[in-house]
C-alpha cells in the first residue's frame, strides 16, 4: 500500500524532517535539531505537532445520539456540557481496548479524535454499533494540528484571538482566515496547548505563520518522551486490546454515575476488576542510574520471578534520566517498591514509581 | 600514530604500537540522534574482531558497538559513560570508547581509510 502523506508534508520536508513510517503515513521523527533539544524547546517556548493522521470523526446527532453514545463509553454524556472534552476508550465486552479517544460534546453532535492505527477499524466498529441512523465522517480533509508549551497560547491567540478563553479540556470553533476552525485546549505532551483542527489547505500556511511568530515544529520523537514523562498512555505500547482501563490504571476515566448502573460496553468487567481489583496494574518504573529500559523488557522480582514487562521505556530529557512505564502484578505496584529489570541478559535494579514524571501545566481557571 | 582507519560497522580506530584507541564515527552519531546512555566493555577482557565491544543508545533505540580488530581491552573511556551526550559533541577526539592492545595488526588492512569510508556512509544512508 503506498504510503499516505499529510498536507504539511512539504513543509517538514523544507524543515529537513527525518521521516519514518507510522501507522501508514510518512511522518516526521525528528528535525535538525534533534530529539532532546525539540523535547526541551516545547517544555520552555512552543512545539508544533502535525497529528493529522490522527481521525477526526464527527458524528452528527442529537440527544438519541448522546443516549446511543453511552452505551458504547464509560462516560457521563447527558451531563457533559457542550464544547467540553472527556478522554475515553473504545472497548469490547470484556473490556479489552480497541483504542483511547478524545470525545468533544459540539453543537453537531460529537467529534471525536482517534488513533491513526486504529481509526479505520473504530469508524467500522462505531458504524455497526450506532447502525444508519447517525451520519457519520471521518473527515480526511481536514488536518490537525498541536500546539504545545508555555508560550503556545500567547502564539495562537495572535493568530485566532479568543483560544486563551478556552480551559483545559474545552473547545470551540472559531472564525479565521475565511475558514471556521475546531480549536481545543487539550493535547498530549504534559504542557497547556491547543490542537487545532483546519482544512487541509489552509494547514500549512497555519503553520508557517505560527513558525513565524516563535514556535517550532516537533517531531514524533520528542513527542514521545514529553507523553511519557507526562506518565500518559500510548496505544500499542500502554494500552491494546488485552488491557482494560482498571489494568491501565485509567479508572479516573471512568464516570462514577456510570459504575453503578453499567449498560456500557464491558461494564461488567470494569465493575469487577473495580471491586476485586486488576491482576496486573500500569505503573511508572525509574531505572536506577542511566540504564534504559525499552518496551519488552522483562521486570523481575528479588527472588527471580517474572513479575511484570515495561511498555515504553527511553531517556526523559526533562527529568534527565531514564523512565519507564510497564504492568506489574498488583502486589508489586506500590510506589519504591524495589524491582529487577533484565536488558542485555543481566538484570538492573529499579524501583516503581509515581506518575508522571514530570509535573502537568494545565490550565484550568480562564473562566 | 597512525593514518585513522574505519569499518562498515561506522567505528573508527587509529593505532599507536600496538594499542588501538576505538570509537563511533560522526556518520554514527548523526544517524543515532541524541546519545544517552553508553556501556564499554570490562577492562581486561578480550574482544574479537566484529565482536559486540558495548552499546550505545538514543532517545530513539539501542545499538551495539563493535570493535573491528581483537585483542585485551586496556582502557576504556568513563567519561563518556557518565556524560554520553559527549560522544555527540566529539565523537572522533575526546569521546573515545576503548583501547586495545592487539596481537595481529593486519586485521586494520581490510579496514577503509576516510575517503573510502565517507563514499560508503554517503551510499548507505541514502
Amino acid at each position: 500500500m503506498e504510503i499516505k502523506k499529510t498536507s504539511l508534508n512539504k513543509l517538514h520536508q523544507n524543515n529537513n524532517a527525518k521521516f519514518v513510517e507510522f501507522a501508514g503515513y510518512e511522518m516526521p521523527i525528528q528535525y535538525s535539531k534533534g530529539i532532546i533539544e525539540e523535547h526541551k524547546f516545547t517544555r520552555s517556548h512552543s512545539g508544533i505537532f502535525d497529528v493529522s493522521h490522527m481521525g477526526q470523526l464527527f458524528i452528527y446527532g442529537d440527544e438519541s445520539l448522546t443516549e446511543e453514545l453511552e452505551k458504547i463509553f464509560p462516560l457521563d454524556l447527558k451531563n457533559l456540557k457542550q464544547n467540553c472534552s472527556k478522554y475515553s476508550f473504545l472497548m469490547n465486552e470484556d473490556a479489552g481496548i480497541y483504542d483511547d479517544l478524545i470525545i468533544t460534546k459540539i453543537k453537531e453532535g460529537y467529534l471525536i479524535i482517534l488513533n491513526a492505527a486504529c481509526k479505520d477499524k473504530d469508524f467500522e466498529i462505531l458504524s455497526n454499533l450506532l447502525g444508519s441512523k447517525f451520519k457519520m465522517n471521518l473527515d480526511n480533509n481536514r488536518s490537525l494540528i498541536a500546539i504545545q508549551g508555555p508560550k503556545s497560547v500567547e502564539i495562537l491567540n495572535s493568530v485566532i484571538n479568543g483560544v486563551d478563553q478556552l480551559n483545559f479540556m474545552t473547545g470551540n470553533w472559531f472564525d479565521s482566515d475565511n475558514q471556521r476552525l475546531f480549536v481545543t485546549r487539550s493535547g498530549y505532551t504534559g504542557e497547556d496547548g491547543f490542537e487545532i483542527s483546519i482544512s487541509n489547505e489552509k494547514a500549512e500556511k497555519f503553520v508557517e505563520n505560527l513558525i513565524g511568530k516563535g514556535a517550532q515544529l516537533i517531531g514524533l520523537g520528542a513527542r514521545d518522551t514529553l507523553r511519557l514523562e507526562a506518565g500518559l498512555c500510548l496505544y500499542g505500547h500502554e494500552l491494546d486490546i488485552n488491557k482494560t482501563p482498571v489494568e491501565a490504571n485509567l479508572r479516573w476515566a471512568i464516570s462514577k454515575s456510570r459504575l453503578s448502573n453499567g449498560g456500557f460496553i464491558g461494564s461488567k468487567k470494569i465493575m469487577n476488576q473495580m471491586q476485586d481489583g486488576a491482576k496486573q496494574i500500569r505503573v511508572g518504573i525509574k531505572p536506577e542510574g542511566r540504564l534504559i529500559a525499552r518496551e519488552k523488557t522483562k521486570i523481575f522480582n528479588d527472588t527471580d520471578k517474572q513479575i511484570g514487562e515495561i511498555t515504553s521505556g527511553t531517556f526523559g530529557p526533562s527529568v534527565n534520566g531514564p523512565i519507564a512505564m510497564g504492568y506489574v502484578d498488583k502486589e508489586f505496584s506500590k510506589v519504591d517498591t524495589k524491582i529487577l529489570l533484565e536488558v542485555r541478559g543481566k538484570k538492573h535494579p529499579a524501583s516503581v514509581c509515581g506518575l508522571p514524571f514530570y509535573k502537568k501545566n494545565y490550565v484550568k481557571g480562564v473562566n | 600514530m597512525t593514518e585513522v582507519k574505519f569499518s562498515k560497522e561506522h567505528e573508527w580506530i587509529t593505532l599507536e604500537g600496538d594499542v588501538a584507541t576505538i570509537g563511533i564515527t560522526k556518520h554514527a552519531t548523526e544517524m543515532l540522534g541524541d546519545i544517552v546512555f553508553a556501556e564499554l566493555p570490562e577492562k581486561g577482557s578480550n574482544v574479537e574482531k566484529d565482536g559486540t565491544a558495548g552499546v550505545v543508545e538514543s532517545t530513539k533505540a539501542a545499538s551495539d558497538v563493535y570493535t573491528p580488530v581483537s585483542g585485551e581491552v586496556v582502557d576504556t573511556n568513563q567519561s563518556i559513560v557518565d556524560d554520553p551526550a559527549k560522544i555527540n559533541e566529539d565523537p572522533e577526539g575526546g569521546a573515545w570508547f576503548f583501547k586495545l592492545k592487539i596481537k595481529d595488526t593486519s586485521e586494520l588492512d581490510t579496514l577503509m581509510n576516510k575517503e573510502e569510508y565517507d563514499k560508503f556512509a554517503k551510499e548507505t544512508s541514502s
